[in-house]
């Protein structure tokens, strides 16, 4: 794939080895499908075939983000869903979504949103329960690549929000 | 019909293993392969859909110089180009048998709001999404 007119790779932006590029997207590809697994560098090393130090560099200048750090965007964008759409309670949400303790979960939900997950749920609440919203709700959700409750459940739960106001919300 | 889109593009990082991918994986048809000196110009077909023909195209002489192709290259095989759609009459059906063959796929099948939708790659970086149509 190289070939003499290649860019200089000390320029601002190096350019990378197509045929590298899309062994290091499986290794995001893989980290979308599974955001709550364990994906140390050692593991998506493996899946791109590269050494470690190698993927963590790469995956960088490929990407923009530290593979760490975009695994976690993805847990949260998927906790975030959770909040909205379903009431399990926040700490069944930050297992389901691969945290092993809600303090780190907190903490990197925060960092990433500005906002706590309760802040969070709370305000998707206030959405749903405005019918005026809701088709943009159920457009967005039809959209997130990490959704994997049925329709039918979700609206089942959205009635229940709806048709009894007394509940407690917020765990 | 006699107006509308004819031919929509992909660019491939190589058009034989392109060509072998979408017709003897996917089960499209060539359209059109000719080449012109170092073109190609490379076309297939769903076998449902004569009327469009997606085209796969690689970057480099003597449409780009160098550095554009060597740019395109890196963001295909990136993922960064934009989503393509195949609808299915069964998407859990049409998954079992493309992995069968070797298909990449980046998303098994899930259900949602009643509909069933799975995503694979080509051996570019193309991601499809592959969705079951509303019965």
């Amino acid at each position: 794939m190289g070939s003499p007119d290649t860019p200089d790779p000390r320029s601002e932006r190096a350019s990378q080895d197509p045929e590298l590029l899309r062994r290091l997207l499986r290794a995001k590809d893989r980290m979308d499908a599974a955001s709550h697994e364990h994906w140390p560098v050692r593991r998506l090393a493996r899946v791109s075939r590269v050494s470690e130090a190698h993927f963590a560099r790469s995956f960088k200048q490929a990407f923009g983000v530290p593979p760490h750090r975009y695994l976690l965007t993805r847990r949260i964008e998927r906790a975030v869903a959770l909040l909205g759409e379903t009431e399990l309670a926040i700490t069944e949400i930050a297992f389901r979504t691969g945290w092993g303790s809600l303090g780190t979960f907190g903490r990197i939900f925060r960092d990433i949103t500005g906002e706590s997950p309760g802040e969070v749920r709370a305000r998707a609440r206030a959405t749903l329960q405005d019918p005026g919203r809701v088709p943009a709700c159920v457009l967005s959700a039809a959209h997130r690549p990490d959704l994997r409750i049925a329709v039918s459940e979700k609206r089942r739960r959205a009635a229940d929000v709806i048709t009894r106001p007394k509940r407690k919300e917020f765990p | 019909m006699s107006q509308g889109i004819q031919v929509i593009g992909l660019y491939v990082r190589d058009q034989d293993e392109a060509l072998a991918f979408y017709v003897e994986k996917l089960g499209f048809r060539v359209h059109t392969d000719v080449r012109n000196g170092d073109y190609r110009w490379l076309t297939v077909q769903h076998p449902d859909q004569p009327g469009l023909q997606l085209g796969l195209f690689a970057p480099g002489p003597p449409v780009h110089d160098a550095a554009t192709a060597q740019t395109l290259r890196e963001i295909v095989a990136k993922g960064a180009m934009p989503p393509l759609v195949l609808i299915v009459d069964d998407c859990r059906g049409a998954y079992e048998r493309m992995r069968a063959r070797g298909v990449e796929f980046t998303q098994e099948p899930i259900d949602r709001y009643g509909k069933v939708d799975a995503g694979f790659r080509d051996p570019s970086g193309n991601g499809w999404k592959l969705i079951e149509a509303r019965r």
